[in-house]
């Protein structure tokens, strides 16, 4: 086992369902201590690309080759019913058998030890997704699957969950898959982004895809001033549906 | 001691209050308290197709209950329909058929107001058995799928993402749950067997704040429920699942105390 140890590598990977590409021809690798983050725009195929990587759907295109089981996942919206009362200790072990040290090295981790025995219902939006976290690397994971994990935080929580983000990158040495598509924020804890709209529309380093110009056709001129560092070239146009209407030299 | 029917009925009631409060828990926490409903109602059709066909009425109503909850997971997924119009469709489509058929079936005697609200009386040593020994299956099987399952209630996508197989234990649990309607029907009866379900597991919301303990007091709510109601149904000789559901009622109405309570706090 060494640094480079690739965990999971997609190829070509795609989903055709009801007569129409979901995603298709998805390139993908993580390896083991580095943060690939997925962009693109709404129904861009983000988490559909980290849902077949999961190995949530049955019939694929393409191959995707699994080189670990402990894998982690924190979808995009996890909102828990009110008839069924659950603690934050009870939540830690839903999917596995914790030891109490794991369980409170996990919390500690992403600091909220202290509400341990709270209500998952009487959190704050913050306060949720480090609980999320904390379930999702309290068996130290080898791949861990992030969707959107700030969702409903403010910039600064935002700010400070990317950071925490890196931190458990470095702790377990784990890969992970992060979905995001507040791009400035993530970019300072990325080691390598992925630009979807349908399929891969450019990818590298920030500071690789920097040197080229993808991002204003997809996000719109503004927010490709809002990150100067993130400025590439894209060989082409998309139409509304993410169609591919016109190449560009 | 078997012989006697008070002791029989009780030794019934105790078993099925033991299997209804995990099961209730989980038809609360996914919502699926009409799906039990529509379960229970086709009972109806399974107990005339055993008459008529003289094979064993707990079987009979298990094999039909459980092809309900085929017919309506394939409906779900074929039609454009919203699960709770086919809930409905179904539910009373095969009262209705049920009644029909009964019509039909006048050369027999047959006790309607007891295979719908339950008949303590007829409760035989044989059935004991047959709730008792289901009853052990049920609970077992429930144990052995239990994490899997809560998971997957919790949260279906994250279950399976981590490899616990929502489908196939969310398949399991509606099969238990045919069954837990197969063996209690002739005590509590098919309009009323969710009230068993569903009441004593509010109560137990009312006052728990994990799901452990959720559990335990389900169990507990249905217990007295049941005890309390059998005694009730003898001394004022009133049928014995109404009798059941009107406790478990009280105990949520006294539980709502604990709440107000918690409120003003």
């Amino acid at each position: 086992m060494n640094d480079s140890e690739t965990l999971i590598r997609l190829t070509n990977a795609g989903i055709f369902k009801n007569k129409k590409w979901l995603v298709r021809d998805v390139d993908l690798e993580i390896k083991r201590g580095q943060i690939v983050t997925l962009i693109g725009p709404n129904g861009s195929g983000k988490t559909t690309t980290a849902k077949i990587a999961l190995g949530l759907y049955k019939t694929i295109s393409g191959r995707v080759e699994r080189n670990t089981k402990k894998i982690s996942y924190v979808p995009q919206k996890v909102s828990i019913d009110w008839t069924l009362p659950l603690r934050v200790a009870d939540f830690m072990v839903l999917t596995q058998n914790l030891k109490v040290d794991d369980i409170d090295s996990a919390l500690n981790l992403t600091g909220v030890q202290h509400l341990k025995d709270s209500n998952l219902r009487d959190l704050s939006g913050g306060e949720f997704q480090r609980v999320l976290l904390a379930r999702a690397i309290a068996k130290k994971p080898e791949l861990l699957v992030l969707d959107e994990p700030v969702q409903g935080v403010d910039f600064t929580g935002e700010v400070a969950l990317y950071s925490l983000i890196k931190t458990i990158c470095e702790n377990l040495n784990c890969g992970i898959l992060l979905i995001s598509h507040d791009l400035h924020v993530v970019m300072s804890a990325t080691d390598y982004v992925v630009c979807l709209n349908g399929h891969v529309c450019c990818c590298g380093t920030p500071r690789d895809v920097a040197e080229s110009n993808p991002y204003k056709q997809l996000f719109g001129e503004k927010s490709a001033k809002l990150l100067s560092i993130y400025e590439h070239n894209h060989d082409h146009i998309h139409s509304s549906d993410g169609n591919i209407i016109k190449e560009v030299e | 001691m078997l012989d006697d029917f008070i002791v029989r009925a009780i030794i019934a009631g105790i078993g099925i209050a033991l299997v209804t409060g995990p099961l209730g828990c989980f038809v609360v926490w996914r919502r699926l308290s009409f799906f039990g409903d529509t379960l229970a109602h086709s009972a109806l059709l399974g107990v005339l197709i055993s008459i008529t066909l003289d094979i064993n009425v707990s079987l009979t109503i298990f094999v039909v209950a459980s092809l309900v909850a085929i017919l309506l997971l394939r409906l779900e997924r074929t039609t454009n329909l919203a699960g709770d119009s086919l809930l409905g469709l179904i539910s009373h489509s095969s009262l209705a058929i049920g009644l029909v058929i009964l019509g039909f079936l006048s050369f027999i005697r047959f006790d309607v107001m007891g295979v719908l609200f339950g008949d303590i009386l007829s409760v035989n040593s044989n059935d004991l058995l047959v709730i008792w020994i289901g009853g052990a299956l049920i609970l077992v099987v429930l144990s052995y799928i239990w994490k899997p399952l809560f998971a997957s209630t919790v949260n279906y996508e994250l279950a399976e993402a981590e490899g616990m197989k929502p489908e196939r234990v969310n398949a399991i649990f509606t099969i238990l749950l045919a069954a837990l309607i197969a063996i209690s029907i002739k005590m509590i009866g098919i309009l009323l067997i969710t009230g068993l379900l569903i009441i004593p597991t509010a109560m137990a919301r009312n006052l728990s704040d994990n799901p452990r303990q959720m559990v335990i007091l389900s169990i507990i709510g249905g217990l007295l429920s049941v005890l309390i109601g059998l005694y009730a149904s003898f001394e004022i000789n009133t049928s014995s699942g109404p009798s059941i559901v009107v406790v478990a009622l009280i105990l949520f109405i006294l539980s709502l105390m604990r709440i107000r309570k918690k409120n003003y706090e």
